[in-house]
């Protein structure tokens, strides 16, 4: 779900904006470097798979469904830069074509979503990756806990922006507690499919992630 | 499936609203939807305003009630949140029909909901007068980098056939009775996420390939520069412009 007009000051709003447009422009340069021009249509198809994941929904309990977020995935199946670009560029076309998440919101959004669900959370799984066994078993794992800590994570994102410019009276304890206890169970969720999903794409075509091959040291053939 | 088709997000119509040039209204709407935003929420009269000037927009454009009515459910989660502000919010508390509920509250959930709805109704008025491609164009206008620009359009047109393999793969899984009920049954999903990311990847590698074969260099050939001339700016751009003597009046009375 992505924050609407309103929730957030103007001021608050503008000045994530300007941020969410610097690290996006930062973002395109560093991906320069191994996604350049001529992979501009493996980009929108990886933007278009995270939208269409986003949009499927599968049943959580009965009369509950949810539905794949996919910073981490983004970020581990083609690296965080370009993780971040295609998570942007998802989130830009739901707040202009399909209205969901306030024009004013945008930066805002980018940078809970995407610079710390994917950026954040890609550099939670380096970490973890340092810290496990040496296995390609856990690539798979580390997806999985950075995925299910980059949501609670993007969801603090809120909770500072809430702290900045929110426009409402009830206090940040109240925020911070409703945001953490949702957001901890929905990353639960978002690491188990993670890992799934990791796990079948490292079964088929490890050479196709990205958070593998720099595990590995192998470049992958069509990101270099 | 929630298969809001990109294509459905536009009205056909051949209104003035229409024929605008895209970066004029891209860059109109964001101007509006801040003077929205950057209004004192005590001053009620001045969102009446707006909320005739989007309403009247939608009308002019013939977007038509339905088509409006639709679209504004995506809010209703936040209407939800929202309605709940005077119940946790701290301050000075009013009774109303028995419940005793924050005065600040209660301005809370007003500010959202009527910054959110305008907000709302604003996006659907863009999206709805302005085809996919052109909106791109309006884009590359306003200086967005091309490379976002480019990964966008092939995003939007591969959107539907990327969603069209979930469909498929959910109607092949179902035939071999796969029905899920609850998170335990998630890894058939998963698994099937993991494949179409492969073919949504390969598929990319192949456009790729036949666009190379067709003299793509990694930049889109530059169609007709098409800039908009002042006066259509100038049009364009009164209404946040008057939006914004508005917010401007609105803090001066306060």
């Amino acid at each position: 779900m992505h924050i609407p007009d309103g929730f957030i000051n103007g001021a608050t709003a503008a000045g994530f904006g300007v941020a969410a447009a610097g690290g996006l422009g930062a973002a395109i340069r560093q991906t320069g470097k191994y996604l350049s021009e001529r992979q501009v249509p493996l980009a929108g198809l990886v933007a278009a798979f995270v939208f269409a994941a986003q949009m499927v929904n599968f049943p959580v309990v009965s009369g509950m469904s949810g539905h794949l977020l996919g910073g981490v995935l983004a970020a581990v199946l083609v690296g965080p830069w370009a993780g971040f670009v295609v998570l942007s560029v998802v989130l830009f076309v739901q707040s202009l074509f399909f209205a969901d998440g306030g024009l004013t919101a945008l930066g805002l959004n980018i940078v809970n979503l995407g610079f710390l669900g994917a950026v954040g959370g890609y550099a939670v799984y380096r970490t973890l990756l340092r810290l496990l066994p040496k296995r390609s078993r856990s690539t798979v794992l580390a997806a999985g806990i950075a995925a299910g800590i980059a949501v609670p994570l993007a969801a603090m994102g809120f909770v500072l922006q809430y702290a900045i410019g929110g426009t409402s009276d009830v206090s940040l304890q109240v925020v911070f507690t409703a945001m953490m206890g949702t957001h901890i169970l929905i990353g639960i969720g978002e690491g188990v499919i993670t890992a799934m999903v990791v796990a079948a794409v490292v079964s088929s075509r490890p050479d196709l992630v990205y958070g593998v091959a720099e595990y590995t040291g192998l470049r992958t053939e069509a990101m270099t | 499936m929630a298969g809001a088709h990109v294509h459905a997000l536009y009205r056909h119509g051949a209104t003035r609203l229409h024929r605008l040039r895209p970066q004029t209204k891209i860059a109109a709407a964001f101007l509006f939807v801040f003077a929205v935003v950057a209004t004192p929420r005590e001053a009620v009269w001045a969102f009446a305003f707006y909320a005739v000037v989007v309403v009247g927009l939608a009308a002019w454009a013939e977007l038509g009630f339905r088509f409006v009515a639709i679209r504004l459910v995506v809010i209703a989660p936040f209407i939800l949140a929202a309605l709940l502000f005077p119940f946790i919010a701290g301050g000075e508390k009013i009774s109303v029909l028995g419940a005793e509920l924050s005065r600040s509250g209660l301005w809370d959930m007003w500010n959202v909901v009527a910054k959110a709805t305008l907000g709302l109704l604003t996006s659907i008025v863009l999206a709805g007068t302005t085809e996919i491609p052109t909106m791109l164009r309006g884009l590359d206008a306003l200086r967005v980098p091309r490379v976002l620009t480019a990964i966008m359009g092939f995003m939007i047109r591969y959107l539907d056939v990327v969603l069209g393999e979930f469909s498929r793969m959910r109607v092949a899984m179902r035939s071999r009775a796969y029905e899920p009920t609850w998170f335990g049954h998630i890894r058939p999903y998963a698994t099937s996420a993991g494949a179409i990311f492969v073919r949504s990847y390969e598929r990319g590698e192949r456009v790729y390939l036949a666009m190379a074969a067709r003299g793509y260099d990694g930049h889109m050939p530059a169609g007709a520069t098409d800039t908009a001339a002042a006066s259509e700016w100038i049009a364009a751009l009164s209404l946040p412009a008057l939006a914004w003597l508005v917010t401007a009046l609105a803090w001066w009375w306060l």
